[in-house]
């Protein structure tokens, strides 16, 4: 590390007392870089085993990396707690300003444990917390409300950022999310719920720092390699330009696109939501996080008439994403885009994660087409594919919870299937909902078994299309491939590099990063250190109850077609018994 | 030669410019950048640039007491930081709020070098070879 950097300051926040300290965690940043590595050893510190995920003791534990306003494309800020959703790993990450204020605000880490008395919030700039009332905003309807009168309040504009809870946060629904600068988000697992639990509103952190490198010419030379490599070459330009939702039609082509809830892997109205049609129809504005000049973020500007009064128009800026698109478009059989951009705007407001969010209403459509659930539960709603008026309706119910089965909505489609039915076609991993792939065995066996049940831990998808399409693999050569991959992630995410950069930062550009940050490291040591947090990861999955021996899939994947033909559930079962093998022998 | 704002319609609040202010005296981070990049009120509805615009008749060396703020050929200022009595009279009486101060109250002022358009993708941010007009 840097002398001078201080990467290393780790902010302790205690809500229960008000109080706070800081602590120089060298000895952590210097074994696990920062991110996940770092974040993961904070978690077994700080989580008692066995701890409520919605009481006092669950940690909120942020890190950066050091390579955060370093260099571009690490702005990335990783945070980990346990998860209400899976009641296991908490691991989720979020752009924006996030990283890049952390670092500036003078911290590798914040911690934050406890719980206030009263709905707070927290600013935490020049070396010190400030824990402000958040009463008056707890209760706010649209969340970018609470933004608004947060960025009134505070200074240091450009140079913060703000994360946020809205309403579902409050109520502690289980995939509740976290927001930050209005468009990016602490999105899987419930962080936001984990907030509200905390009487937590909103966090500011704010500053303005250097650090001096130790060979000025190096680090330019560095620099503009990797910045270069961002805005001129191919490996960003999709990114760049429809952003992640170019994925949809030939995802939709290959036969990879999860349709109605998984019934088809093909939709005839793809063209309708594609990135090429929400960029003609509504793209408005394309945002980029600091210290990030790809500017994937993509803003659709949706005019819609007040029927009250002629002439009378609202305009909203609605994000959208591929992952958004296939949760509340392709699984909700939707083609009506301006229903789509409605519903997510409106889970913006409430401050859900919108891919959970979609899962869950596409198991409540198929749940009632078979009677599982009838209008005595949906309170006289009924839902249909592309219906999004009914759609919203469902959501503000999952929000204000009139009767049991909305609440039990809002324990995800795990737990809403195992009171009602419908497990086969439930389509979660890990109790988290699905990602927006179903490509093959390579794609479901990355979501089981990646540490965050997230298709971002292992990319599968991208073996299964890569790979499986054209060969035969054995069960046991698709899990060591998932695994090394994960390994890997494991210090992209220690450094808080942005996956979508992965084909930048190759081995030998993330060594010389390092070396000009002053972490001097070879290749044997990042793989030493790659599969070292990927253990100590899954011994906390291990500790909490996670198990590969009693797990079940959704039957459903097992149905429908992928792009490698049916899915055999005996490849799987190999696939899974194998990839526990690894995983054991490294405990 | 200046700097000037092409279009700050064009900008996606990357803020690449701000880092690259810091990075070309040898440091990384932003304590030292005299250019800042803050939303309209929100992402949604842009961005704008902070910096200075280069006025040929500088207010902010009109209120320096120490005269430490010469105004450059081509507009804007130079420090003396020799002079400078940290007073903070330039950042009030510029109306961009342009004039930053470090951790020892003194002002950082854009110089107008251009380092930070090379790192500008957007063409948001551009370097007037020939221009002495305060446009």
């Amino acid at each position: 590390m840097l002398k001078g950097d201080t990467l290393s300051n780790v902010l302790y926040i205690d809500l229960t007392k008000k109080d706070y300290r800081i602590e120089n965690r060298e000895d952590l940043f210097n074994k696990y870089l920062g991110g996940t590595g770092v974040g993961i050893q904070l978690l077994k510190e700080n989580c008692p085993p066995g701890c409520d995920p919605l009481g006092p003791d669950n940690p909120i534990i942020f890190v950066v990396g050091p390579l955060t306003s370093f260099f571009p494309l690490a702005s990335k800020t990783v945070a980990m707690f346990k998860s209400p959703h899976t009641g296991n790993l908490g691991e989720s990450h979020c752009g924006g300003r996030t990283a890049v204020a952390i670092r500036m605000a003078g911290f590798g880490a914040i911690v934050i444990k406890g719980k206030s008395d009263i709905p707070i919030y927290l600013s935490i700039t020049d070396n010190k917390v400030v824990f402000k009332n958040a009463t008056t905003l707890w209760g706010m309807e649209h969340n970018s409300t609470t933004g608004k009168v947060i960025r009134e309040n505070e200074k240091d504009a450009g140079l913060r950022t703000i994360m946020r809870i809205g309403r579902a946060g409050e109520k502690q629904i289980s995939y509740a999310c976290v927001t930050a600068e209005t468009y990016r988000h602490f999105g899987r697992l419930g962080l936001g719920a984990v907030f509200g639990s905390k009487n937590l509103k909103a966090l500011v952190a704010s500053g303005k720092r250097s650090t001096s490198v130790e060979d000025t010419k190096k680090y330019i030379s560095v620099y503009d390699e990797i910045y270069n490599a961002a805005t001129e070459s191919p490996l960003m330009k999709k990114y760049h330009e429809l952003g992640t939702p170019e994925n949809v039609l030939p995802l939709n082509k290959l036969g990879g696109l999860p349709t109605q809830n998984l019934q088809k892997s093909r939709f005839e109205g793809a063209d309708q939501i594609s990135g090429e049609a929400f960029a003609e129809k509504y793209l408005g504005r394309r945002l980029a996080c600091s210290h990030c000049p790809v500017a994937c973020i993509h803003i659709a500007s949706l005019r819609e008439p007040y029927e009250d009064e002629p002439y009378f128009y609202k305009t909203s800026m609605v994000c959208y994403d591929y992952e958004p698109i296939f949760a509340l478009g392709s699984m909700l059989g939707g083609t009506d885009t301006k229903g789509i951009l409605k519903l997510m705007d409106r889970i913006e407001s409430w401050g859900l994660d919108v891919m959970s969010a979609g899962v869950v209403l596409a198991w409540v459509t198929e749940a009632y087409q078979k009677g599982l659930i009838t209008n005595k539960e949906t309170v006289d709603l009924k839902p249909e594919w592309n219906d999004y008026d009914t759609y919203i309706k469902i959501l503000d119910n999952i929000i204000d919870q009139p009767n049991d089965f909305y609440k039990a909505l809002g324990k995800g489609s795990d737990y809403a299937s195992s009171v009602y039915g419908g497990k086969e076609f439930s389509l979660t991993f890990g109790k988290n909902e699905m990602p927006g792939y179903h490509t093959g065995p390579g794609a479901h066996l990355g979501f089981l078994i990646g540490t965050r049940h997230s298709h971002l831990d292992n990319a599968g998808y991208s073996i299964d299309q890569k790979v499986l399409i054209t060969t035969k693999i054995t069960g046991e050569e698709l899990a060591k491939k998932v695994i090394d991959e994960e390994k890997w992630r494991q210090i992209l995410t220690s450094l808080a590099i942005c996956f979508f950069a992965r084909g930048i930062y190759t081995e030998d550009v993330v060594l010389k990063a390092l070396e000009c940050a002053g972490f001097k490291l070879t290749k044997e040591d990042l793989k030493r250190i790659g599969e070292e947090i990927y253990t100590e990861k899954y011994k906390f999955k291990f500790q909490e109850g996670f198990s590969l021996d009693d797990y079940t899939l959704p039957k459903r994947i097992f149905e429908t077609e992928t792009p490698t033909g049916m899915i055999d559930p005996n490849y799987m079962k190999e696939a899974v018994e194998a990839a526990k093998n690894i995983i054991k022998s490294k405990m | 030669m200046r700097l000037t704002v092409v279009d700050a319609e064009r900008c996606v609040g990357c803020q690449s410019c701000m880092f690259a202010c810091t990075r070309r005296i040898g440091k990384a981070g932003l304590s030292k950048s005299c250019i800042n990049i803050k939303s309209l009120g929100g992402m949604s509805k842009g961005f704008t640039v902070v910096v200075c615009r280069a006025c040929t008749d500088p207010p902010c060396a009109k209120v320096c007491p120490t005269d430490a703020l010469r105004v450059r050929k081509d507009g804007g200022v130079l420090l003396d930081p020799a002079k400078c009595v940290g007073c903070g009279n330039c950042k009030n009486a510029c109306v961009l709020d342009a004039v930053f101060m470090d951790t020892k109250n003194r002002p950082m002022i854009c110089i107008h070098c251009g380092y930070c358009v090379k790192y500008c993708p957007y063409g948001v941010l551009d370097i007037d070879k020939e221009g002495v007009t305060n446009a």
